[in-house]
Protein backbone atom coordinates (compact mmCIF):
# COMPACT_ATOMS: atom_id res chain seq x y z
CA UNK A 1 0.00 0.00 0.00
CA UNK A 2 1.51 3.19 -1.07
CA UNK A 3 0.10 5.98 1.90
CA UNK A 4 1.92 8.82 0.59
CA UNK A 5 0.05 7.92 -3.00
CA UNK A 6 -2.94 8.09 -0.59
CA UNK A 7 -2.56 11.35 0.69
CA UNK A 8 -1.81 13.03 -2.28
CA UNK A 9 -4.82 11.51 -3.72
CA UNK A 10 -7.02 13.02 -0.61
CA UNK A 11 -5.32 15.67 -0.69
CA UNK A 12 -6.10 16.76 -3.98
CA UNK A 13 -9.46 15.87 -4.23
CA UNK A 14 -10.43 17.62 -1.09
CA UNK A 15 -8.54 21.07 -2.47
CA UNK A 16 -10.29 20.57 -6.07
CA UNK A 17 -13.70 19.79 -4.57
CA UNK A 18 -13.12 22.76 -2.08
CA UNK A 19 -12.00 25.13 -4.73
CA UNK A 20 -14.95 23.90 -7.05
CA UNK A 21 -17.83 24.93 -4.67
CA UNK A 22 -17.42 28.88 -5.40
CA UNK A 23 -15.93 28.06 -9.28
CA UNK A 24 -18.85 25.74 -9.73
CA UNK A 25 -21.72 27.81 -7.32
CA UNK A 26 -20.66 31.05 -9.55
CA UNK A 27 -20.69 29.65 -13.07
CA UNK A 28 -23.98 27.50 -12.33
CA UNK A 29 -25.60 30.83 -10.79
CA UNK A 30 -24.75 32.72 -13.89
CA UNK A 31 -26.27 30.09 -16.09
CA UNK A 32 -29.37 29.09 -14.17
CA UNK A 33 -29.95 33.43 -14.33
CA UNK A 34 -28.83 34.91 -17.26
CA UNK A 35 -29.05 34.43 -21.27
CA UNK A 36 -26.49 36.05 -22.63
CA UNK A 37 -23.77 35.91 -25.96
CA UNK A 38 -21.81 33.55 -25.22
CA UNK A 39 -23.55 31.02 -23.19
CA UNK A 40 -23.72 27.95 -25.18
CA UNK A 41 -20.15 28.09 -25.84
CA UNK A 42 -19.37 28.43 -22.24
CA UNK A 43 -21.63 25.10 -21.82
CA UNK A 44 -19.75 23.37 -24.53
CA UNK A 45 -16.34 24.38 -22.32
CA UNK A 46 -17.65 23.36 -19.51
CA UNK A 47 -19.33 20.20 -20.62
CA UNK A 48 -15.81 19.39 -22.88
CA UNK A 49 -13.74 17.42 -19.95
CA UNK A 50 -16.77 14.71 -20.19
CA UNK A 51 -16.67 13.86 -23.90
CA UNK A 52 -12.96 14.69 -24.35
CA UNK A 53 -9.93 11.41 -24.16
CA UNK A 54 -8.26 12.66 -20.97
CA UNK A 55 -5.03 11.72 -22.80
CA UNK A 56 -6.29 15.03 -25.35
CA UNK A 57 -7.54 17.57 -22.57
CA UNK A 58 -4.07 16.45 -20.66
CA UNK A 59 -2.31 16.98 -23.51
CA UNK A 60 -3.86 20.74 -24.31
CA UNK A 61 -3.17 21.48 -20.27
CA UNK A 62 -0.06 20.50 -20.55
CA UNK A 63 0.73 22.96 -23.29
CA UNK A 64 -1.45 25.51 -21.32
CA UNK A 65 1.28 24.90 -18.21
CA UNK A 66 4.15 24.93 -20.12
CA UNK A 67 6.96 27.55 -18.99
CA UNK A 68 7.50 29.18 -22.36
CA UNK A 69 3.50 29.55 -22.20
CA UNK A 70 1.58 32.62 -20.46
CA UNK A 71 0.48 30.60 -17.70
CA UNK A 72 3.65 28.72 -17.12
CA UNK A 73 5.59 31.78 -17.07
CA UNK A 74 3.26 33.39 -15.03
CA UNK A 75 3.81 30.88 -12.67
CA UNK A 76 7.46 30.27 -12.66
CA UNK A 77 7.77 33.73 -12.77
CA UNK A 78 5.64 33.98 -8.87
CA UNK A 79 7.16 30.81 -7.47
CA UNK A 80 10.30 30.10 -9.24
CA UNK A 81 8.71 26.33 -9.68
CA UNK A 82 7.34 24.87 -12.98
CA UNK A 83 3.38 24.58 -13.56
CA UNK A 84 3.84 21.20 -14.71
CA UNK A 85 4.83 17.95 -12.97
CA UNK A 86 3.64 19.88 -10.19
CA UNK A 87 1.14 19.16 -7.41
CA UNK A 88 -0.09 22.79 -7.78
CA UNK A 89 -0.58 21.89 -11.84
CA UNK A 90 -2.09 18.92 -11.14
CA UNK A 91 -4.60 20.94 -8.49
CA UNK A 92 -5.47 23.51 -11.56
CA UNK A 93 -5.80 20.62 -13.68
CA UNK A 94 -8.25 18.63 -12.00
CA UNK A 95 -10.30 21.58 -11.28
CA UNK A 96 -10.84 21.82 -14.90
CA UNK A 97 -11.11 18.01 -15.44
CA UNK A 98 -13.95 17.82 -12.29
CA UNK A 99 -15.41 21.20 -13.91
CA UNK A 100 -18.82 19.60 -15.29
CA UNK A 101 -19.57 17.25 -12.15
CA UNK A 102 -19.37 20.15 -9.98
CA UNK A 103 -21.28 22.49 -12.64
CA UNK A 104 -23.89 20.57 -13.73
CA UNK A 105 -25.70 19.37 -10.18
CA UNK A 106 -25.35 22.50 -9.33
CA UNK A 107 -27.15 24.10 -11.88
CA UNK A 108 -29.71 21.90 -12.36
CA UNK A 109 -30.77 21.92 -8.45
CA UNK A 110 -30.86 25.93 -9.20
CA UNK A 111 -33.14 25.87 -12.13
CA UNK A 112 -35.36 22.98 -9.88
CA UNK A 113 -35.95 25.97 -7.58
CA UNK A 114 -39.62 26.96 -8.57
CA UNK A 115 -39.39 31.09 -9.90
CA UNK A 116 -42.39 31.33 -7.97
CA UNK A 117 -40.84 30.55 -4.59
CA UNK A 118 -38.16 32.72 -5.78
CA UNK A 119 -40.50 35.75 -6.37
CA UNK A 120 -42.12 35.08 -2.90
CA UNK A 121 -38.99 35.83 -1.50
CA UNK A 122 -39.10 39.22 -2.61
CA UNK A 123 -42.32 39.81 -2.17
CA UNK A 124 -41.13 38.83 1.65
CA UNK A 125 -38.85 41.52 1.41
CA UNK A 126 -35.73 39.52 0.49
CA UNK A 127 -33.13 40.75 -1.54
CA UNK A 128 -31.92 39.02 -4.15
CA UNK A 129 -28.61 37.82 -1.90
CA UNK A 130 -30.67 37.37 1.01
CA UNK A 131 -32.72 35.09 -1.40
CA UNK A 132 -29.98 33.24 -2.72
CA UNK A 133 -28.60 32.21 0.73
CA UNK A 134 -31.79 32.11 2.47
CA UNK A 135 -34.26 30.48 0.22
CA UNK A 136 -32.24 29.30 -3.33
CA UNK A 137 -28.87 27.83 -1.62
CA UNK A 138 -30.52 25.71 1.24
CA UNK A 139 -33.10 24.58 -1.42
CA UNK A 140 -29.78 23.10 -3.98
CA UNK A 141 -28.01 21.96 -1.22
CA UNK A 142 -28.98 18.58 -2.30
CA UNK A 143 -27.39 19.39 -5.33
CA UNK A 144 -24.58 21.36 -4.50
CA UNK A 145 -23.74 18.09 -2.14
CA UNK A 146 -23.70 16.10 -4.82
CA UNK A 147 -21.69 18.09 -6.94
CA UNK A 148 -18.73 18.02 -3.78
CA UNK A 149 -19.24 14.20 -3.77
CA UNK A 150 -19.10 14.05 -7.44
CA UNK A 151 -15.68 16.48 -7.89
CA UNK A 152 -14.16 14.62 -4.89
CA UNK A 153 -14.75 11.24 -6.44
CA UNK A 154 -13.85 11.97 -9.65
CA UNK A 155 -10.65 13.22 -8.74
CA UNK A 156 -9.62 10.76 -6.61
CA UNK A 157 -10.31 8.12 -9.59
CA UNK A 158 -8.64 10.24 -12.60
CA UNK A 159 -6.19 8.17 -14.33
CA UNK A 160 -5.62 10.04 -18.03
CA UNK A 161 -5.02 13.60 -17.37
CA UNK A 162 -3.21 13.03 -13.90
CA UNK A 163 -0.13 11.44 -15.97
CA UNK A 164 -0.01 14.18 -18.39
CA UNK A 165 0.44 16.75 -16.21
CA UNK A 166 1.65 15.36 -13.27
CA UNK A 167 3.64 12.16 -14.39
CA UNK A 168 4.75 9.60 -11.57
CA UNK A 169 6.57 12.16 -8.91
CA UNK A 170 6.17 10.69 -5.31
CA UNK A 171 4.82 12.23 -2.85
CA UNK A 172 3.96 15.01 -5.07
CA UNK A 173 1.97 14.00 -8.05
CA UNK A 174 1.64 10.36 -8.09
CA UNK A 175 -1.79 9.51 -6.99
CA UNK A 176 -3.42 6.38 -5.86
CA UNK A 177 -4.76 5.50 -9.76
CA UNK A 178 -1.10 6.16 -10.86
CA UNK A 179 -0.19 4.19 -7.97
CA UNK A 180 -2.17 0.91 -8.87
CA UNK A 181 -0.93 1.13 -12.58
CA UNK A 182 2.66 1.03 -11.41
CA UNK A 183 1.95 -2.07 -9.37
CA UNK A 184 0.32 -3.85 -12.13
CA UNK A 185 3.57 -3.05 -14.51
CA UNK A 186 5.74 -4.79 -11.66
CA UNK A 187 3.40 -7.24 -11.43
CA UNK A 188 2.35 -6.31 -7.56
CA UNK A 189 -1.21 -7.39 -7.36
CA UNK A 190 -2.04 -7.50 -4.08
CA UNK A 191 -0.81 -3.92 -3.56
CA UNK A 192 -2.87 -3.01 -6.39
CA UNK A 193 -5.67 -4.99 -5.06
CA UNK A 194 -5.56 -3.57 -1.89
CA UNK A 195 -5.54 0.40 -3.25
CA UNK A 196 -8.51 -0.54 -5.63
CA UNK A 197 -10.61 -1.68 -2.75
CA UNK A 198 -9.96 1.47 -1.06
CA UNK A 199 -10.69 3.71 -4.24
CA UNK A 200 -13.89 1.43 -4.31
CA UNK A 201 -14.74 1.70 -1.19
CA UNK A 202 -14.57 5.64 -0.66
CA UNK A 203 -16.27 6.05 -3.53
CA UNK A 204 -19.31 3.43 -2.69
CA UNK A 205 -19.12 5.48 0.70
CA UNK A 206 -19.27 8.90 -0.93
CA UNK A 207 -22.30 8.23 -2.85
CA UNK A 208 -24.53 6.64 -0.76
CA UNK A 209 -23.98 9.11 1.48
CA UNK A 210 -25.11 11.72 -0.97
CA UNK A 211 -28.13 9.24 -1.93
CA UNK A 212 -29.13 8.90 1.40
CA UNK A 213 -28.92 13.07 1.86
CA UNK A 214 -30.76 14.15 -0.63
CA UNK A 215 -33.55 11.31 -0.25
CA UNK A 216 -34.49 12.66 3.49
CA UNK A 217 -33.82 16.74 2.41
CA UNK A 218 -37.24 18.43 2.89
CA UNK A 219 -36.83 20.50 -0.59
CA UNK A 220 -36.72 16.46 -1.89
CA UNK A 221 -39.39 15.07 0.32
CA UNK A 222 -41.71 17.95 -0.95
CA UNK A 223 -45.24 17.02 -2.24
CA UNK B 1 -55.86 54.02 -3.83
CA UNK B 2 -54.46 51.76 -6.04
CA UNK B 3 -54.50 52.77 -9.03
CA UNK B 4 -53.15 51.00 -12.34
CA UNK B 5 -52.90 52.12 -16.07
CA UNK B 6 -51.08 49.99 -18.05
CA UNK B 7 -50.07 49.70 -21.88
CA UNK B 8 -48.38 47.65 -23.95
CA UNK B 9 -48.21 46.04 -27.32
CA UNK B 10 -45.49 43.05 -26.85
CA UNK B 11 -44.72 40.42 -26.09
CA UNK B 12 -48.11 40.33 -25.06
CA UNK B 13 -51.30 43.41 -25.44
CA UNK B 14 -52.15 45.04 -22.33
CA UNK B 15 -54.62 47.84 -22.00
CA UNK B 16 -55.30 47.97 -18.69
CA UNK B 17 -57.40 50.95 -16.12
CA UNK B 18 -58.38 50.02 -12.72
CA UNK B 19 -58.49 51.47 -9.49
CA UNK B 20 -58.81 49.65 -5.90
CA UNK B 21 -59.65 51.82 -2.69
CA UNK B 22 -58.20 50.75 0.57
CA UNK B 23 -60.02 48.16 1.78
CA UNK B 24 -61.91 46.79 -1.02
CA UNK B 25 -61.43 43.62 -2.70
CA UNK B 26 -61.06 44.52 -6.75
CA UNK B 27 -61.84 40.60 -8.67
CA UNK B 28 -60.01 40.57 -11.88
CA UNK B 29 -61.72 38.19 -14.01
CA UNK B 30 -61.04 36.49 -17.53
CA UNK B 31 -60.32 33.76 -19.11
CA UNK B 32 -57.27 31.93 -19.12
CA UNK B 33 -54.37 33.92 -20.79
CA UNK B 34 -56.77 36.38 -20.17
CA UNK B 35 -53.63 38.90 -19.23
CA UNK B 36 -55.35 38.52 -15.58
CA UNK B 37 -51.96 37.13 -13.92
CA UNK B 38 -49.65 39.45 -15.85
CA UNK B 39 -51.39 42.48 -14.32
CA UNK B 40 -50.54 41.50 -10.79
CA UNK B 41 -46.99 40.65 -11.85
CA UNK B 42 -46.90 44.34 -12.91
CA UNK B 43 -48.75 45.91 -9.77
CA UNK B 44 -46.21 43.45 -7.68
CA UNK B 45 -42.69 44.29 -9.87
CA UNK B 46 -42.41 40.99 -11.01
CA UNK B 47 -42.81 42.05 -14.48
CA UNK B 48 -42.18 45.50 -16.18
CA UNK B 49 -45.08 47.04 -18.80
CA UNK B 50 -43.56 49.64 -21.64
CA UNK B 51 -45.90 52.27 -20.48
CA UNK B 52 -48.10 53.63 -17.92
CA UNK B 53 -48.52 53.81 -14.38
CA UNK B 54 -48.78 52.30 -11.09
CA UNK B 55 -49.84 54.45 -7.82
CA UNK B 56 -50.35 52.91 -4.39
CA UNK B 57 -51.84 56.09 -2.15
CA UNK B 58 -48.95 58.76 -2.97
CA UNK B 59 -46.22 56.79 -3.78
CA UNK B 60 -45.40 55.95 -7.07
CA UNK B 61 -44.76 52.54 -7.76
CA UNK B 62 -44.48 52.29 -11.63
CA UNK B 63 -43.77 55.56 -14.31
CA UNK B 64 -42.21 55.07 -17.52
CA UNK B 65 -42.25 58.88 -17.80
CA UNK B 66 -40.41 59.32 -14.83
CA UNK B 67 -38.49 56.51 -15.27
CA UNK B 68 -39.09 54.96 -11.78
CA UNK B 69 -39.59 51.31 -11.64
CA UNK B 70 -39.23 50.36 -7.68
CA UNK B 71 -38.68 46.85 -6.98
CA UNK B 72 -40.65 43.93 -5.51
CA UNK B 73 -39.04 44.92 -2.09
CA UNK B 74 -39.89 48.57 -2.43
CA UNK B 75 -43.39 48.10 -3.09
CA UNK B 76 -44.28 46.68 -0.03
CA UNK B 77 -47.10 43.96 -1.53
CA UNK B 78 -47.94 40.80 0.22
CA UNK B 79 -48.55 38.02 -2.53
CA UNK B 80 -50.55 34.82 -2.55
CA UNK B 81 -49.43 32.84 -5.60
CA UNK B 82 -51.35 30.23 -7.36
CA UNK B 83 -49.48 27.26 -5.86
CA UNK B 84 -48.82 29.25 -2.57
CA UNK B 85 -44.75 29.32 -3.20
CA UNK B 86 -44.09 28.39 0.43
CA UNK B 87 -40.31 27.85 1.02
CA UNK B 88 -40.40 24.18 1.15
CA UNK B 89 -37.21 24.05 3.52
CA UNK B 90 -38.97 25.82 6.17
CA UNK B 91 -41.38 25.70 8.94
CA UNK B 92 -44.85 27.21 8.79
CA UNK B 93 -43.37 29.82 11.19
CA UNK B 94 -40.35 30.17 9.19
CA UNK B 95 -42.21 30.86 6.36
CA UNK B 96 -43.75 33.53 8.20
CA UNK B 97 -41.00 34.67 10.38
CA UNK B 98 -39.15 35.72 7.16
CA UNK B 99 -41.38 37.89 5.82
CA UNK B 100 -41.40 39.73 8.93
CA UNK B 101 -39.63 43.12 9.69
CA UNK B 102 -36.44 42.67 10.87
CA UNK B 103 -36.72 45.11 13.42
CA UNK B 104 -40.28 44.13 14.14
CA UNK B 105 -40.06 43.44 18.17
CA UNK B 106 -42.00 40.20 19.71
CA UNK B 107 -41.19 38.13 16.16
CA UNK B 108 -42.30 34.79 17.92
CA UNK B 109 -45.92 37.28 18.91
CA UNK B 110 -46.14 38.40 15.36
CA UNK B 111 -46.37 34.94 14.05
CA UNK B 112 -48.92 33.68 16.69
CA UNK B 113 -50.59 36.18 16.24
CA UNK B 114 -50.61 35.58 12.07
CA UNK B 115 -51.37 32.40 12.68
CA UNK B 116 -54.99 32.59 14.67
CA UNK B 117 -55.43 35.00 12.22
CA UNK B 118 -55.92 32.22 9.17
CA UNK B 119 -56.74 29.65 11.93
CA UNK B 120 -53.46 28.15 12.15
CA UNK B 121 -52.74 28.27 15.53
CA UNK B 122 -50.62 25.45 16.79
CA UNK B 123 -49.61 24.57 13.30
CA UNK B 124 -46.31 26.65 13.42
CA UNK B 125 -43.73 24.29 13.74
CA UNK B 126 -45.25 21.73 10.74
CA UNK B 127 -43.26 22.15 7.30
CA UNK B 128 -45.55 22.73 4.26
CA UNK B 129 -45.59 19.21 2.75
CA UNK B 130 -46.86 18.27 6.31
CA UNK B 131 -50.09 20.36 5.35
CA UNK B 132 -53.39 20.24 3.17
CA UNK B 133 -53.86 22.53 0.35
CA UNK B 134 -56.09 24.52 2.03
CA UNK B 135 -53.97 24.82 5.01
CA UNK B 136 -51.23 26.05 2.96
CA UNK B 137 -53.24 28.62 1.13
CA UNK B 138 -53.56 30.15 4.58
CA UNK B 139 -49.67 30.03 5.56
CA UNK B 140 -49.38 32.07 2.24
CA UNK B 141 -52.24 34.36 3.51
CA UNK B 142 -50.24 34.78 6.52
CA UNK B 143 -46.89 35.29 5.17
CA UNK B 144 -48.36 38.06 2.69
CA UNK B 145 -49.80 39.73 5.54
CA UNK B 146 -46.62 39.69 7.84
CA UNK B 147 -45.03 42.27 5.94
CA UNK B 148 -48.17 45.16 6.65
CA UNK B 149 -48.35 45.33 3.16
CA UNK B 150 -49.79 48.19 1.08
CA UNK B 151 -51.55 46.17 -1.43
CA UNK B 152 -52.81 42.44 -1.06
CA UNK B 153 -52.82 40.67 -4.31
CA UNK B 154 -54.05 37.25 -4.53
CA UNK B 155 -53.71 35.11 -7.94
CA UNK B 156 -56.40 32.36 -7.97
CA UNK B 157 -55.74 31.47 -4.64
CA UNK B 158 -58.49 28.88 -4.19
CA UNK B 159 -57.81 26.75 -7.68
CA UNK B 160 -55.70 24.12 -5.91
CA UNK B 161 -57.93 23.04 -3.46
CA UNK B 162 -61.00 20.81 -3.00
CA UNK B 163 -64.83 22.61 -3.56
CA UNK B 164 -65.18 21.64 0.20
CA UNK B 165 -61.95 23.45 1.42
CA UNK B 166 -62.99 26.75 -1.55
CA UNK B 167 -66.01 27.38 0.37
CA UNK B 168 -65.00 27.27 3.75
CA UNK B 169 -61.76 29.22 2.12
CA UNK B 170 -64.02 31.80 0.79
CA UNK B 171 -65.82 32.48 4.02
CA UNK B 172 -62.36 32.68 5.76
CA UNK B 173 -61.45 35.02 3.53
CA UNK B 174 -64.08 37.31 3.41
CA UNK B 175 -64.27 37.60 7.30
CA UNK B 176 -60.51 38.09 7.23
CA UNK B 177 -60.29 40.90 4.86
CA UNK B 178 -63.23 42.87 6.71
CA UNK B 179 -60.43 43.95 9.45
CA UNK B 180 -57.66 44.67 6.56
CA UNK B 181 -57.98 48.29 5.10
CA UNK B 182 -55.19 47.71 1.98
CA UNK B 183 -56.31 47.26 -1.54
CA UNK B 184 -57.00 44.06 -2.19
CA UNK B 185 -56.82 42.53 -5.89
CA UNK B 186 -57.87 38.55 -6.60
CA UNK B 187 -57.51 37.45 -9.81
CA UNK B 188 -60.22 34.47 -10.72
CA UNK B 189 -61.45 33.09 -13.72
CA UNK B 190 -64.41 32.09 -11.57
CA UNK B 191 -67.08 34.78 -12.37
CA UNK B 192 -69.36 33.04 -8.90
CA UNK B 193 -66.37 33.17 -6.63
CA UNK B 194 -65.68 36.71 -8.01
CA UNK B 195 -69.18 37.77 -7.49
CA UNK B 196 -69.28 36.11 -4.04
CA UNK B 197 -65.79 38.06 -2.09
CA UNK B 198 -65.58 40.82 -4.63
CA UNK B 199 -66.68 44.48 -4.00
CA UNK B 200 -65.98 45.04 -7.47
CA UNK B 201 -64.96 42.95 -10.52
CA UNK B 202 -62.98 44.04 -13.22
CA UNK B 203 -63.25 42.06 -16.80
CA UNK B 204 -59.87 41.27 -18.42
CA UNK B 205 -60.09 40.09 -21.67
CA UNK B 206 -57.20 39.68 -24.51
CA UNK B 207 -54.85 42.10 -22.10
CA UNK B 208 -57.24 44.67 -22.09
CA UNK B 209 -59.55 45.71 -19.35
CA UNK B 210 -63.42 46.40 -20.79
CA UNK B 211 -65.36 47.13 -17.62
CA UNK B 212 -64.91 47.67 -14.03
CA UNK B 213 -67.92 47.94 -11.74
CA UNK B 214 -70.14 46.66 -8.72
CA UNK B 215 -70.86 42.78 -9.65
CA UNK B 216 -74.60 43.24 -10.03
CA UNK B 217 -73.60 45.80 -12.88
CA UNK B 218 -70.87 43.85 -14.61
CA UNK B 219 -72.90 40.15 -14.52
CA UNK B 220 -76.19 41.69 -15.36
CA UNK B 221 -76.06 44.83 -16.88
CA UNK B 222 -72.71 44.93 -18.97
CA UNK B 223 -71.17 47.71 -20.96
CA UNK B 224 -71.58 45.59 -24.04
CA UNK B 225 -71.69 42.41 -25.84
CA UNK B 226 -67.42 41.59 -25.44
CA UNK B 227 -68.16 41.91 -21.83
CA UNK B 228 -71.88 40.11 -21.67
CA UNK B 229 -69.28 37.30 -23.07
CA UNK B 230 -66.74 37.13 -21.00
CA UNK B 231 -69.37 37.17 -17.92
CA UNK B 232 -71.58 34.18 -19.52
CA UNK B 233 -74.53 35.91 -19.35
CA UNK B 234 -76.93 33.22 -21.15
CA UNK B 235 -79.63 35.25 -22.55
CA UNK B 236 -77.43 37.32 -25.22
CA UNK B 237 -79.31 38.26 -28.79
CA UNK B 238 -78.83 40.72 -30.91
CA UNK B 239 -81.93 43.02 -32.05
CA UNK B 240 -83.00 46.65 -32.99
CA UNK B 241 -85.21 48.92 -31.41
CA UNK B 242 -88.20 49.99 -33.38
CA UNK B 243 -91.10 52.73 -33.44
CA UNK B 244 -94.89 50.98 -32.65
CA UNK B 245 -97.38 53.34 -31.86
CA UNK B 246 -95.92 55.71 -30.78
CA UNK B 247 -93.66 54.04 -28.14
CA UNK B 248 -89.82 52.70 -28.61
CA UNK B 249 -89.90 48.62 -28.77
CA UNK B 250 -87.10 45.96 -29.02
CA UNK B 251 -87.92 43.98 -31.90
CA UNK B 252 -86.56 40.61 -31.76
CA UNK B 253 -87.65 37.55 -34.25
CA UNK B 254 -91.43 38.40 -34.23
CA UNK B 255 -91.85 39.77 -31.21
CA UNK B 256 -91.98 43.97 -29.59
CA UNK B 257 -90.81 43.93 -26.40
CA UNK B 258 -91.06 46.60 -24.24
CA UNK B 259 -88.18 48.19 -22.18
CA UNK B 260 -87.01 49.72 -19.34
CA UNK B 261 -84.40 51.95 -20.57
CA UNK B 262 -82.88 52.16 -24.06
CA UNK B 263 -79.86 52.91 -22.08
CA UNK B 264 -79.14 55.97 -25.06
CA UNK B 265 -79.59 53.69 -28.25
CA UNK B 266 -81.12 54.81 -31.26
CA UNK B 267 -83.88 53.69 -33.44
CA UNK B 268 -82.70 50.45 -35.21
CA UNK B 269 -79.33 50.31 -34.54
CA UNK B 270 -78.07 46.94 -33.95
CA UNK B 271 -77.89 46.29 -30.57
CA UNK B 272 -77.60 43.62 -28.25
CA UNK B 273 -80.02 42.64 -25.29
CA UNK B 274 -79.73 40.32 -22.58
CA UNK B 275 -82.28 39.06 -19.95
CA UNK B 276 -81.28 36.99 -16.69
CA UNK B 277 -82.89 33.82 -16.70
CA UNK B 278 -84.30 33.89 -13.37
CA UNK B 279 -85.58 37.27 -14.75
CA UNK B 280 -88.53 35.58 -16.51
CA UNK B 281 -92.08 34.46 -15.37
CA UNK B 282 -93.41 31.42 -16.17
CA UNK B 283 -97.38 31.91 -16.72
CA UNK B 284 -99.24 28.93 -14.41
CA UNK B 285 -101.76 27.53 -16.88
CA UNK B 286 -103.85 26.72 -13.25
CA UNK B 287 -103.69 30.69 -12.21
CA UNK B 288 -103.46 33.07 -15.09
CA UNK B 289 -102.19 36.10 -12.82
CA UNK B 290 -102.40 40.19 -14.34
CA UNK B 291 -98.87 40.28 -15.34
CA UNK B 292 -99.00 38.20 -17.91
CA UNK B 293 -99.63 41.13 -20.03
CA UNK B 294 -95.80 42.40 -19.92
CA UNK B 295 -93.77 41.35 -22.68
CA UNK B 296 -95.43 37.75 -23.49
CA UNK B 297 -93.84 35.39 -25.14
CA UNK B 298 -94.27 31.77 -26.47
CA UNK B 299 -92.00 28.85 -26.73
CA UNK B 300 -91.54 25.20 -26.99
CA UNK B 301 -89.51 23.49 -24.08
CA UNK B 302 -86.26 22.25 -25.71
CA UNK B 303 -84.47 20.67 -22.83
CA UNK B 304 -84.36 20.94 -18.79
CA UNK B 305 -81.78 20.60 -16.19
CA UNK B 306 -82.13 20.63 -12.79
CA UNK B 307 -78.94 21.39 -10.47
CA UNK B 308 -79.29 22.07 -6.78
CA UNK B 309 -82.60 23.11 -6.63
CA UNK B 310 -82.67 25.26 -9.88
CA UNK B 311 -84.37 24.07 -12.89
CA UNK B 312 -82.93 25.41 -16.60
CA UNK B 313 -85.58 25.16 -19.48
CA UNK B 314 -84.19 26.16 -22.55
CA UNK B 315 -87.31 27.31 -24.55
CA UNK B 316 -86.97 26.93 -28.42
CA UNK B 317 -88.26 30.65 -29.95
CA UNK B 318 -87.45 30.07 -33.14
CA UNK B 319 -86.73 26.82 -35.54
CA UNK B 320 -85.05 28.23 -37.85
CA UNK B 321 -82.23 29.52 -37.08
CA UNK B 322 -82.18 27.41 -33.35
CA UNK B 323 -82.86 30.35 -31.34
CA UNK B 324 -82.81 29.06 -27.31
CA UNK B 325 -83.95 31.56 -24.42
CA UNK B 326 -82.81 30.08 -21.03
CA UNK B 327 -84.82 30.63 -17.77
CA UNK B 328 -84.43 29.45 -14.38
CA UNK B 329 -87.16 28.33 -11.90
CA UNK B 330 -87.08 26.81 -8.35
CA UNK B 331 -87.26 22.86 -9.40
CA UNK B 332 -90.60 22.58 -7.14
CA UNK B 333 -92.34 24.94 -9.98
CA UNK B 334 -91.12 22.84 -12.65
CA UNK B 335 -92.62 20.27 -10.88
CA UNK B 336 -95.70 22.37 -9.95
CA UNK B 337 -96.45 23.30 -13.07
CA UNK B 338 -95.48 19.46 -14.85
CA UNK B 339 -93.02 20.71 -17.00
CA UNK B 340 -92.28 18.30 -19.88
CA UNK B 341 -89.36 18.62 -23.30
CA UNK B 342 -92.06 18.92 -25.85
CA UNK B 343 -94.67 21.26 -24.40
CA UNK B 344 -95.64 24.93 -25.39
CA UNK B 345 -94.91 27.21 -21.97
CA UNK B 346 -95.61 31.08 -22.19
CA UNK B 347 -93.50 33.51 -19.98
CA UNK B 348 -93.42 37.21 -19.94
CA UNK B 349 -90.31 38.84 -19.96
CA UNK B 350 -89.93 41.65 -16.93
CA UNK B 351 -89.36 44.93 -19.56
CA UNK B 352 -87.61 46.67 -16.81
CA UNK B 353 -84.66 43.81 -16.53
CA UNK B 354 -84.12 43.81 -20.22
CA UNK B 355 -80.48 45.33 -20.62
CA UNK B 356 -79.83 46.82 -23.74
CA UNK B 357 -75.91 47.36 -25.10
CA UNK B 358 -73.76 48.36 -27.73
CA UNK B 359 -71.69 45.83 -29.91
Amino acid sequence: MDWQAFEVSIKLALLTSVSLFPIGLGLAYLLSKYNFMGRGVLEAMITLPLVLPPTVLGYFLLVGMDNNSFLGSLFVSLTGHSLAFSFVGLWFASIIYSLPFAVQPMLRSLEQVAPEIREAAWCSGLSKWKTFFKIELPLAWPGIITAMVLSFSHTLGEFGVVLMIGGNIAGETRTLSIAIYDSVLAFEHQQAQSMSLILLAIALVTISLVYTFNRFHPSVVRS
Amino acid sequence: MLQISLQQTRPSTLEVELSCQSGELLALVGPSGAGKSTVLRCIAGLQSPKLGQIQCKNQIWFDDKSSINQTPQQRRVGMVFQNYALFPHLTVAGNIQLALDHNKQHTQQCVDTLLAQVHLGGLGQRYPHQLSGGQQQRVALARALARSPKALLLDEPFSAVDRVTRRKLYLELNTLRRGLDMPIILVTHDLDEAAMLADNICVIHQGKTLQQGKPAQVLYKPDNAAVARQVDVRNLFKAKLVEHDGQVKLSWHDYLFEVGSTNGLSLNQDLYWTLSPSKILLHQRVRPSHGEHENPLTAVINDMVTLRGITTILMLVDETDNTVLQMDLPEHVAMRNQLKIGEMITVSLLSEEIHLMKE
